[in-house]
């Protein structure tokens, strides 16, 4: 059995941060992912981000990412790539499948940074080639170098949608139009009003009701809904688009946090059930931490905040990082934290999160 | 369907260009990138036909998680091509249903 300090599960900002942060106080970290390209979906990311200068705005999610990578490797980070932890068990041990191989891990501190997945609305048609996922337009279009489709329905005004939405206008494809059924767009207006200067039209309180076609996408209907989101007979439009791209949220990849045992919070506004964690990132099985989508949806740049927290929060807890020096550095992290979860969206976040914060105190 | 130029991104990094089959057809794709992205630069949608009802499925996710896109590759049934490398003289097959049996050392072989 290998034996590692620490162990972050994912390469992504969340657990890329945790493992430099980590790696600077001389912390043994070892990171595992299961694909065969570290960064999560930071290099899917093309557009600026925003906040202020400290949290990286006005770059993009390829530099950011690029820039995580370069640190890491100079710090001397080992990340297993093909690398996907099967199982989480007592104290801190782990199966990891390596390629073809069964391994057998044990951390004294696991971080948990899966990331989320995709949540999908099911409708007639929705299974036809065609109807994909915002996040397989991104990688289709940002890592392929190949137009997800040529006439496009985005279903989903989150900034997922409407930043997917742009993208696809960028690869060349022609987005016929954003539909929504919450009576107001999700996302940013920033990004909104960059696919509405391209002339894309937005249908608020409309949803899918079908997609047609026999054995690929050919066209779909979309429908009004009321204000009990109920479809409205007579309000069908139809549209001649060969891809449907959907983008209705993500919810956290639980999977290895329910498996250690810790406790588990619902929060919608974070994606659904969350397992609780306090400010350092832990959850309530000691030992164990989340960070990221993982730990609640929200960006990438708050997910490498939380990283470095809980990268911090370890090196203490190992006797890397005395007590007044985490404090100092914990207490940057969350001054840092403080802008990103302000105003109408992060506001909202920022709420949740000390909910979840509180759930562990309990 | 690929992107020359992206207004981002430029061009893209690609492996050499190859050849491979799909159905018996000779299509080019570029080494080491997914299957699935090689054949979708050929115009092929569908990837697979489902067990109960005969339904056409293809990609979905395009990151390996939906098992949506899986198809017969070299002999070997439910091979997920949005993550799997495209190879030179990779015979590629349309998967019906679970598709064809294979022994457990077929199987092993595989990884």
């Amino acid at each position: 059995m290998q034996r590692y300090e620490m162990v972050c599960i994912g390469a992504g900002p969340a657990g890329l941060a945790a493992a430099i942060e980590a790696a600077k106080n001389q912390v043994e970290v070892v990171v595992y992912d299961e694909n065969d390209k570290p960064g999560g979906q930071l290099f899917k990311q093309i557009h600026k981000f925003f906040g202020s200068r400290e949290h990286r705005a006005k770059e993009r999610g390829i530099k950011i990412g690029q820039d995580l990578l370069d640190e890491a490797r100079q710090l001397g980070v080992e990340v297993v790539l093909n690398g996907i932890v099967l199982g989480i068990y007592q104290n801190g041990a782990m199966n990891v499948m390596v390629q073809d191989r069964l391994e057998q891990v044990k951390a004294e501190k696991v971080l948990i940074a899966t990331g989320a997945s995709e949540n999908m609305i099911p409708f007639p048609g929705w299974t036809l080639p065609g109807v994909i996922g915002a996040g397989a337009a991104q990688t289709m279009a940002n890592i392929h170098g190949i137009k997800p489709g040529n006439r496009v329905l985005v279903v989903g005004s989150g900034n997922v949608g409407l930043v997917v939405g742009f993208q696809l206008l960028q690869a060349g494809c022609c987005v016929e139009a954003v539909i929504d059924a919450a009576p107001k767009i999700g996302g940013y207006g920033v990004h909104a009003s960059k696919l509405a200067r391209f002339g894309v039209p937005f249908f608020m309180s409309h949803t899918i009701k079908e997609a047609h076609g026999n054995n690929t996408v050919e066209g779909a209907t979309i429908i009004q809904v009321d204000k009990s989101w109920k479809p409205v007979p007579g309000t069908e439009k139809h549209y001649d688009v060969d891809t449907i791209c959907i983008a209705v949220g993500l919810n956290p990849m639980t999977q290895l946090s329910r498996m250690s045992g810790c406790d588990m919070v619902h929060e919608p506004g974070l994606g659904g059930n969350i397992p609780a964690h306090d400010v350092n990132q832990e959850t309530s099985i000691s030992g164990v931490y989340v960070a990221g989508d993982a730990s609640g949806i929200e960006e990438a740049s708050t997910a490498i905040i939380e990283g470095r927290i809980a990268g911090l929060a370890i090196a203490n807890k190992l006797g890397y990082l005395s007590d007044d020096a985490f404090q100092t550095k914990r207490e940057e992290q969350l001054q840092s934290m403080k802008g990103l979860r302000s105003g109408a969206h992060g506001g909202m976040r920022g709420e949740a999160k000390e909910r979840l914060n509180n759930a562990i105190k309990g | 369907m690929r992107i020359s130029e992206h207004p981002i991104l430029g061009t893209f990094e690609k492996g050499r260009e190859i050849q491979f089959t799909f159905d018996g057809k000779t299509m080019k794709g570029f080494e080491d990138e997914p299957i699935a992205i090689a054949l979708r630069s050929n115009g092929v949608m569908v990837h697979r036909h489902t067990t109960k009802r005969d339904e056409p499925r293809g990609i979905f996710c395009a990151i390996g998680r939906c098992t949506d896109c899986i198809m017969v590759v070299d002999g070997i049934p439910n091979v997920r091509t949005c993550v799997e490398q495209l190879k030179e003289g990779m015979i590629i097959q349309t998967q019906m249903g679970m598709g064809p049996k294979i022994s457990m050392e077929q199987n092993h072989a595989k990884i």
